[in-house]
């Protein structure tokens, strides 16, 4: 592994920080700063934790329906495939996340093989 | 393993706190799928040409997976740093909830603002959901300590698995690889669904999923935050609708 993989330049970890430790540390600070006042079962609170699981619920859509990198090698109906299988398989095991994970994966795999 | 009872004097000194946060570690499934998880973010930071430097900076300075994995994504096609500031930051904003609802738990009347600054740094959604698992079982003048615990032992799993993945990803076929990318929407999806106990979580989860190619179609560059906000009104509107009628 050459010195570039290791550790790279400081150009992209000055990126690192602009772009991705300070607009996502602001948050944190935010409700540490702003949190004390807040009463934990109080309506505004239920809105934005229900904002938050959405925004999240968005990410994770976003991946399997833009995929990064090796991923995109895999064909749509095939992603949308592997999180159904996943996702019924997560239910039938009365929410196992690792029944979930792992059933999804062999269906991406199965079909990756299949269609060759 | 179980927690000492409250009154133990096994809790009278911070550094023993300290140590059964970091022990607790073993005590989730959660563990795990964060190492999975971060094993797929190892393998996204070298498949776009970050350096492992990089990769583990960012899993100690960021310490959030979506955010990291925005990061990588955008930055890795092309897009500039105010793009990705601005995707990272619309993404972290469910950490100010998380952070206002956990850190009322550690708090004591006396508790100084600045004695919460790491707690708050360490807050994500795994900590989020094991704080309110464990904190009930910990003495309130040493969850603090605690937590500080259980953080540094999920950061330190966390960056082991970022250089593992990174390795793997130096040596594996394109299908593995995929898989390893894979691995990432899927332990979110079921860790959340898993969390998920109110309906207004799971509509917000649902909606949250559907709502976002629609959004997507807009092409506005606030895609996210467009579904996220639709999605989680229209869960919040469900919750309040069931607490009318109750």
């Amino acid at each position: 592994m050459s010195y570039a993989q290791l550790i790279g330049d400081w150009h992209a970890l000055a990126v690192l920080f602009v772009a991705g430790v300070v607009p996502n540390q602001i948050w944190r600070m935010l409700g540490l700063w702003f949190g004390g006042g807040i009463d934990e079962g109080s309506e505004l609170l239920v809105w934005v934790r229900a904002v938050a699981t959405a925004i999240l619920a968005g990410v994770i859509a976003q991946i399997v329906v833009e995929p990064p990198g090796a991923l995109a090698s895999v064909p749509d109906v095939l992603r949308y495939g592997s999180v159904g299988a996943g996702l019924v398989v997560f239910l039938l095991t009365r929410r196992s996340i690792f029944a979930g994970v792992v059933a999804g994966e062999v269906f991406m795999l199965a079909g990756k093989w299949w269609l060759g | 393993m179980a927690l000492p009872p409250l009154n133990s004097p096994q809790w009278q000194s911070p550094w023993r706190a300290f140590a059964w946060g970091l022990r607790s570690i073993t005590q989730t499934i959660l563990t795990i799928v964060l190492f999975v998880t971060y094993l797929g973010i190892g393998a996204l930071a070298h498949d776009t040409h970050f350096s492992l430097l990089w990769a583990l900076c960012s899993t100690l300075f960021v310490w959030a997976g979506p955010a990291q994995i925005i990061l990588i994504t955008t930055l890795g096609s092309g897009a500039t740093v105010i793009q990705s500031a601005i995707a990272v930051t619309v993404s972290a904003i469910r950490l100010f909830p998380m952070v206002v609802s956990v850190l009322p738990l550690m708090r004591t009347p006396t508790t100084k603002r600045r004695e919460l600054v790491f707690a708050a740094h360490l807050t994500a959604v795994t900590l989020w959901v094991e704080c309110h698992r464990f904190l009930p079982q910990v003495p309130r003048e040493r969850r603090i300590a605690f937590v500080h615990g259980l953080g540094c032992g999920l950061v330190s799993v966390c960056l082991t698995a970022n250089a593992v993945g990174y390795f793997l990803a130096a040596n594996l076929t394109q299908t593995l690889g995929a898989a390893i990318l894979l691995l990432t929407p899927l332990s979110f999806l079921f860790s959340t669904a898993r969390n998920s106990r109110e309906v207004a979580d799971v509509v917000a989860l649902a909606l949250g999923i559907l709502l976002y190619p629609l959004a997507a179609k807009m092409n506005s560059g606030l895609d996210i935050l467009v579904s996220g906000l639709i999605a989680g009104t229209i869960a919040y509107g469900v919750h309040w609708w069931r607490e009318v009628r109750a």
